[in-house]
C-alpha cells in the first residue's frame, strides 16, 4: 500500500506553509502528495507563490504530486481558479465535480475524498472518465470499500486526520467571532489545527475550520490496515497538521512494512493526535466516532 | 407563473397538496432510495402509480425523488425505482448520485431527468457538466447561494432551476454531509436519514431536559419548556469560551419575502421541504405560496404574514439568499 498526503485543510502563514512543505519533500516516506487550496479561495492570496515552488521541490524528492481543487466553487473567483487549475501542469485532484468539466477528455486526474464516490456505477463513470485514482468518502462502510477496491481503478481509503464531515457556505470562524464571511479578517488562522466544538456536557465533538466542519477526533486506520491490504486498497490518506507530521507518516510506513504494529502506533502517534483521541468508526460500520483500539 | 413544487410523504398528503393548488408534487418510494426516509412515510409502487394518475387528472405533475446514493453492491435496487417510476407514470426522477444520473441517462433517456439539491451544484460550470454529459434538464440549486448569484447561473446555462423557499434548512451543502452518520452511523447520503430518532434520547437532569443524539448532548432546555429536536447542525454548543448555536439557530427557511426577486432571477420553480409533515401542514402552505406566486405573476404585491405560524420553532431566516448570512 502507498501513502498520499492529503491537501492542507487549514490555514497557515506562508513560512509554516513552505516549512511544512519542505519537509515533507525532504523526510515523508510517502508516494504522493496533493496540495492546494481546498476550504477556501480567500486564504489563498497568501501562500499561493509557494505552491509551485513546493510542487519542483516534491517532485525533485521523487514524489508524485497533485493540485486539488476547492471542495465548494460558488463565486465567479472560484470557478476562474478552478478553471486554471488544469493548465498548472499538475495533475488535478477533483474534490468538487467542477473541477472535473474542465478536464479535458482523456487528460488524467485524481479524484478526493469530497466527490461523493459511493459505489461501483460512478467510480465506473468516473473512471471511464480518466480517473486514475480515487481517494474514497470517508464515511463509506466496510462492505463498499470492498467492492469499490474491486472495480480496477486504485482507491485510497482515509488513513490519519480529523474527519472532513462537512462544508457550508457559512464560515463558521468568522460567525463564533460575531463577523460576517465577507469580513472574517481571516481568524481561522489562529486555529492551525481547528477550532474545537464541544457539547454542552463537555464532551469532545467536532472542531471547525473556516467553512469546514470536521471530527473533534483524529481518525486513525491503524487498526483496519491489514483488511484493508487484502480488501485490494491500494492507499491510505495522511490529512497534514501542524505539528509532528512527518513523525505520523513515518509511523504509518513502518506499519505498512509490518515493522511496528497497530498499538505502537496508537502510543507513539497518540500525543500528535490533534484532539488527543482516536476514531475510526467509519472503517469498522461502526457511528465513525467509534474507536476499536 | 413560477412553478410550485411541493412535497408528499403520503398519498392523503399529495391528494391535498394537488387540491391546494401545487403545480408539482415530489415524493418517493418507501425505501432507503429517497433522502426522507422516515418509518411510516412514502410511498409503495401501488400508491405511487394511484397518486401519480390522481395528480394527472388534476393537471399536476409528479416528481419522484430517488436522491441517496446507491450502495455498492447492490445499485439494482436504485435502478429498480428508477424503472418503477417510469412505468408508475412520473413526470421526472429526482437524482444525485452521478452514476445513478448516467444510467438513467443511458436506460431510461425519454424519463425526464432533475438534479437533486444532494448533488450540490453550485454554479454555471457544473449545471453544464451535468447537462452536457446527462441532458439533465432542471437543477434543484443547493442552499448555499444568494439571489444574485442565482441570477447570475441562470444566464449562463440553458436547464431550469428550481429553489428551496420553505421548510426546514440544511446549513451545511446538500449530499456533502456525514454529520449525521459520525454520530449515529446513519446518514443522508447512505440511509436517507439525518439526526435519526432512533438515536434520540431525552434525559431529565434536575431542572433541565437534556436532548442526545447518539450519546451527544445537542441540546438542553429547562424542564417543562419545549424540548428542541436534536438536529445535528442547530444545536447548542461550546467553543473556546462561546457557546450557542455555533453552526445555526433552530430556525426555518422562509423565503416567500424574496419570491420576486427569485422570479426575476429566472427561477423556473420554487420548492417546499416538508415530506414528513402532516396533510393539514402541506395544504395550508401550498395554498399560500400559490396565493403568492399568482400574486407575482399578475404584478400584484405579496399577501403578507400567513406563514409565521407553520415555521419550525416560530423563528424564520431567508438563509444563504442573504449575503450577510455566510
Amino acid at each position: 500500500m502507498e501513502l498520499t498526503v492529503g491537501p492542507n485543510p487549514f490555514f497557515w502563514d506562508a513560512a509554516s506553509w513552505r516549512d511544512f512543505y519542505s519537509r515533507l519533500a525532504d523526510e515523508a516516506p510517502v508516494e504522493r502528495v496533493v496540495l492546494g487550496e481546498l476550504v477556501c479561495s480567500k486564504r489563498l492570496p497568501f501562500y499561493q507563490a509557494e505552491i509551485p515552488v513546493a510542487v519542483e521541490r516534491l517532485r525533485a524528492a521523487g514524489k508524485a504530486v497533485a493540485l486539488t481543487s476547492l471542495a465548494l466553487v460558488t463565486l465567479k473567483r472560484e470557478r476562474n481558479l478552478t478553471a486554471e487549475l488544469v493548465d498548472a501542469g499538475v495533475e488535478v485532484e477533483v474534490n468538487d465535480l467542477t473541477a472535473l468539466a474542465h478536464v479535458p477528455p482523456g487528460a488524467a486526474f485524481s479524484v478526493g475524498p469530497l466527490v461523493n464516490v459511493y459505489n461501483e456505477g460512478t467510480l465506473g463513470w468516473l473512471a471511464g472518465r480518466g480517473a486514475a485514482r480515487v481517494c474514497l468518502p470517508p464515511e463509506l462502510p466496510p462492505g463498499s470499500v470492498e467492492v469499490l477496491a474491486k472495480v480496477g481503478v486504485p482507491v485510497e481509503v482515509w488513513g490519519w486526520g480529523r474527519l472532513p464531515l462537512a462544508i457550508s457556505a457559512r464560515c463558521y470562524h468568522a460567525r463564533l467571532h460575531d463577523r460576517a464571511k465577507d469580513n472574517c479578517q481571516f481568524v481561522c488562522d489562529r486555529d492551525p489545527d481547528g477550532r474545537a466544538v464541544d457539547t454542552l456536557d463537555g464532551q469532545r465533538f467536532l472542531a471547525v475550520n473556516g467553512v469546514q466542519t470536521l471530527s473533534a477526533a483524529c481518525a486513525s486506520a491503524a487498526h483496519s490496515v491489514e483488511r484493508l491490504r487484502e480488501a485490494g486498497v491500494a492507499g491510505l490518506r495522511l490529512q497534514p497538521q501542524s505539528e509532528g507530521f512527518v513523525e505520523i507518516c513515518k509511523l504509518f510506513r513502518a506499519l505498512l512494512e509490518g515493522r511496528i504494529g497497530p498499538a505502537e502506533v496508537d502510543a507513539k502517534a497518540r500525543p500528535l493526535a490533534p484532539g488527543g483521541r482516536f476514531c475510526d468508526g467509519f472503517l469498522t460500520g461502526a457511528p465513525g466516532v467509534a474507536w476499536s483500539g | 407563473m413560477m412553478e410550485l413544487v411541493c412535497p408528499a410523504g403520503t398519498p392523503a398528503a399529495l391528494r391535498a397538496a394537488v387540491e391546494a393548488g401545487a403545480h408539482a408534487i415530489y415524493c418517493g418510494f418507501a425505501d432507503e432510495t429517497n433522502a426522507r426516509n422516515f418509518p411510516g412515510l412514502n410511498f409503495s409502487r401501488e400508491e405511487l402509480a394511484d397518486g401519480i394518475a390522481f395528480a394527472h387528472r388534476h393537471g399536476a405533475k409528479v416528481l419522484v425523488a430517488i436522491n441517496t446514493f446507491p450502495a455498492a453492491g447492490r445499485q439494482a435496487v436504485w435502478h429498480r425505482a428508477v424503472a418503477d417510476a417510469e412505468a408508475a407514470g412520473a413526470d421526472a426522477v429526482i437524482l444525485a448520485d452521478l452514476g445513478l444520473v448516467a444510467h438513467v441517462a443511458e436506460a431510461h433517456p425519454g424519463l425526464r431527468r432533475h438534479l437533486s439539491v444532494q448533488a450540490a451544484a453550485a454554479n454555471p460550470d457544473v449545471i453544464n457538466f451535468y447537462a452536457e454529459n446527462f441532458g439533465v434538464r432542471r437543477v434543484v440549486l443547493p442552499r448555499v447561494l444568494t439571489v444574485a448569484e442565482i441570477t447570475a447561473i441562470n444566464r449562463e446555462i440553458d436547464v431550469e432551476t428550481e429553489v428551496f423557499v420553505f421548510g426546514g434548512l440544511c446549513v451545511m451543502a446538500e449530499g456533502r454531509c456525514s454529520l449525521s452518520s459520525y454520530a449515529t452511523g446513519l446518514s443522508p447520503n447512505m440511509n436517507g436519514v439525518c439526526s435519526p430518532p432512533s438515536h434520540v434520547v431525552y434525559a431529565e437532569e434536575g431542572e433541565t431536559l437534556a436532548a442526545r443524539l447518539g450519546g451527544f448532548t445537542i441540546q438542553k432546555a429547562a424542564k417543562g419548556a419545549p424540548a428542541p429536536y436534536p438536529t445535528l447542525c442547530k444545536g447548542c454548543f461550546s467553543s473556546g469560551g462561546v457557546t450557542g448555536h455555533v453552526f445555526e439557530d433552530p430556525a426555518s427557511l422562509d423565503a416567500s419575502e424574496l419570491i420576486p426577486a427569485l422570479a426575476k432571477a429566472g427561477v423556473t420553480a420554487l420548492k417546499i421541504e416538508g415530506r414528513q409533515r402532516s396533510r393539514a401542514y402541506v395544504r395550508e402552505v401550498v395554498r399560500s405560496f400559490r396565493a403568492a406566486v399568482e400574486a407575482v405573476d399578475a404584478g400584484r404585491p405579496l399577501p403578507v404574514g400567513q406563514l409565521a405560524r407553520l415555521s419550525e420553532g416560530q423563528a424564520a431566516t431567508t438563509g444563504a439568499y442573504a449575503k450577510t448570512w455566510r
